[in-house]
């Protein structure tokens, strides 16, 4: 049996993940190095990070799934390394893969989960979640059956329907057309509101906009965390944008490619991202960049403005910066 | 020109398939040592293993007297190589005891008197006494019977070797007097069907989980491993029952396989045998990577099930180390079991090593799957 440690008394009753330098490796790689965050309940919290950084596996070392090579941490104020089986009653996992059962139907699938997790009146708890999920007309159809989307609002209904204090969903909204992936951060914003702890990893910037707090993260580690507007304060980027208005079609595109590569190559120029026939430029010198774009300034083609850096910015910054010091 | 650039192309097309096959079929170990392993492990047991005219039967020996005529006689008997004397039987009831345990499949009865008899001119009895349950095992060792015995006294110059031979050997097909197969068979494939249905039926129960993504979900939901093995090998103990009723009730209707023994230890055995099974099939559900594997696994378990545990081809003719290999095959142990009960009516009493060894089997099988069972994804 697990030792029903009481929950440590320096960990707040409000924080609902707390972990503190967590490693995992796998053949020699380290996937996460060091990793620690604290994520506040009733918060939805993005994870956010290129493809391999080590987001689905952190999530999984915070339900249980795997075992962390080195760290602490706990959930819901539970131990991750010694009360891995209590923390899964309390938390609902939804893996990045579809991975309810293809081959029964909806109110079975939703029955199954019910039943698990020992929810009383399980027939009737399935029958509820139908209603919940807008799903009643679908109940007998094969959950392998069902499109992209509502294979998505059914896996999370799936999640939620034991009444879990923590939800993790890792990239919850891949492949989701916009519609179904609007509709469904709603649902996690109500879910919030209810009391609910969101942890959920994304791609998507406009996703992470939607979150109360965000953590970036990238070669398996913590780059930067905090609020959207926080982050990207404390970035300290300076970003212009250069919209060209003296040419149009296909030699406006000529052109845009043909700046985008000088610019890219110039001192104090850390990135440059065209958008349509605009340029986004960015530097974390702001001086250098200024000096950088100085000479275009009298080209009467380029409207030349002082912009804000977006999130997406910020993140590319953040990730070529850490290859960096990798190197 | 043109005909050969295509014929290129199509060469250049079908290379590349073949070399992404091989790179796959490399990284694939299970199925490249299937590759190898299956004929070779066919080539050795049917050309070392299998033996249709076995030989060294063990054979109880019932003397009354021991006479030159007894010793010549034993002695031209275990000189054919088809006997080999392993007990000495003090009684008839003890011999038979012997051969309904299946200690012995002969026993050899020499009658008080015998020596005397045949100097007379008496025409006495020698009796042997075969356990009939699988014929091919013991037909060519009784057609030798007569001949050798006969040769052998006139050698030694007990009897004339003009003339009709001077006694009779009185020759008993225990359980299975008219040697039907049938009454061998239908046991045996009792035991081999639920073999091949049990391994596969759960070798890609886990695998299926782990294949399609659902494992992940399963994993991190409140359920105790060893709950998700008892309900995923609970459903199939009942397609077992229903399989072995099936199976049995046909061979009783069809062949008139009788039931000699009794039918709650043979429901018992039965049920035994099908967690055994299924307990091995979890086990390789538990190793394989996939569900190919797994199939592959079950074949490579299965074949030696059928081919040494006595299924298809006598126990007693094998050499010793593939009887020690028959001896860890739950098939082995069932297959004695079920033959016993049905043809010879063979109790608990008779069966109880075959049974505890079963149990044995199916404890390290089940010892071995929750240990491999990863309950996380480390």
């Amino acid at each position: 049996m697990e030792a029903q440690a009481p929950v440590p008394a320096r960990v707040a009753p409000e924080v609902a993940i707390e972990v503190e330098n967590l490693c995992k490796s796998f053949g020699g790689r380290r996937v996460v190095d060091n990793l620690s965050m604290r994520v506040m309940r009733g918060q939805i919290y993005g994870f956010l990070g290129p493809n391999g950084s080590g987001k689905t596996t952190t999530i999984r070392m915070l339900c249980g799934l795997l075992t962390p090579d080195s760290g602490r941490g706990t959930c819901l104020g539970m131990d991750i390394l010694t009360q891995a089986r209590r923390i899964r009653e309390h938390v609902g996992y939804m893996t990045q893969r579809f991975s309810l059962y293809q081959d029964l139907s909806v109110r079975e699938n939703l029955e199954f989960v019910a039943r698990v997790y020992g929810v009383p009146e399980p027939e009737k708890a399935a029958g509820d979640a139908l209603k919940r999920l807008g799903l009643e007309g679908r109940g007998k159809q094969l959950a392998g059956a069902l499109s992209g989307g509502w294979k998505q609002r059914l896996a999370l209904g799936a999640c939620i329907l034991p009444g879990p204090d923590l939800l993790l969903l890792d990239e919850p909204t891949a492949g989701v057309d916009p519609k179904a992936r609007r509709e469904f951060w709603a649902q996690i914003h109500d879910l919030a509101a209810e009391g609910l702890t969101v942890l959920v990893s994304t791609h998507y910037m406009d996703e992470a906009e939607r979150c109360h707090e965000i953590a970036y993260i990238a070669y398996g580690q913590l780059l930067a965390q905090g609020t959207v507007q926080s982050v990207i304060a404390a970035a300290g980027l300076a970003t212009v944008t250069i919209e060209i208005a003296g040419a149009a079609g296909h030699e406006a595109g000529l052109l845009v490619t043909r700046l985008a590569r000088e610019l890219a190559a110039l001192e104090g120029v850390e990135m440059v991202a065209p958008f349509g026939t605009a340029l986004h430029v960015s530097g974390r010198d702001p001086a250098a960049l200024e000096a950088a774009i100085a000479p275009y300034r009298s080209d009467a083609r380029l409207v030349i403005r002082a912009d804000a850096p977006t999130l997406e910015d910020v993140f590319i910054d953040l990730m070529s910066r850490s290859k960096d010091e990798l190197r | 020109m043109r005909a050969l650039a295509a014929t290129a192309g199509f060469l250049r097309r079908v290379g590349a398939m073949i070399v992404k096959e091989f790179i796959q079929l490399r990284r694939d170990r299970v199925t490249f040592a299937t590759m190898i392993m299956i004929p070779l492990l066919q080539l050795i047991l049917f050309g070392y293993a299998i033996n249709t005219t076995p030989r060294h039967l063990p054979t109880a020996v019932f003397a009354h007297e021991n006479t030159d005529v007894s010793r010549a006689i034993l002695a031209a008997l275990r000189n054919t190589a088809f006997f080999a004397f392993v007990k000495e039987a003090g009684s008839a009831e003890e011999a038979e005891h012997m051969i309904r345990a299946g200690e012995v499949l002969f026993f050899v009865e020499i009658p008080a008197g015998f020596e005397r008899a045949l100097r007379r001119g008496e025409q006495p009895q020698l009796l042997v006494a075969a356990d009939a349950t699988d014929p091919v095992g013991s037909a060519n060792a009784l057609a030798a019977l007569a001949g050798v015995v006969g040769s052998a006294l006139v050698r030694e110059r007990f009897v004339d070797a003009a003339g009709a031979m001077p006694f009779e050997i009185v020759q008993h097909r225990r359980y299975n007097p008219a040697g039907t197969s049938q009454l061998n068979i239908v046991p045996g494939l009792l035991g081999t069907i639920l073999t091949m249905t049990m391994l596969i039926y759960t070798a890609l129960s886990v695998t299926r989980e782990t294949e399609r993504g659902t494992m992940e979900s399963l994993l991190s939901m409140p359920i105790h491993p060893v709950e998700i093995m008892l309900g995923k090998i609970i459903p199939y103990v009942l397609v077992g029952i229903v399989q072995a009723i099936l199976i049995l009730g046909s061979g009783m209707v069809l062949f008139g396989v009788p039931l000699e023994g009794s039918a709650v230890f043979l429901a018992a055995a039965t049920l035994l045998f099908i967690t055994a099974n299924l307990s091995v099939g979890y086990t390789f559900s538990t190793l394989a990577q996939n569900q190919l594997q797994a199939v592959q696994m079950s074949f490579m378990f299965f074949l030696p099930s059928i081919l040494l545990s006595g299924f298809m081809f006598p126990f007693s003719g094998m050499p010793l180390w593939a009887q020690w290999i028959g001896e860890g095959l739950p098939l082995t142990h069932y297959l004695r079991m079920v033959r016993g009960i049905l043809l010879k009516g063979s109790g608990f009493a008779d069966l109880r090593v075959d049974a505890a060894a079963l149990v044995a089997l199916m404890l390290l099988a089940m010892g071995i799957a929750v240990a491999r069972f990863r309950q996380t994804l480390d």
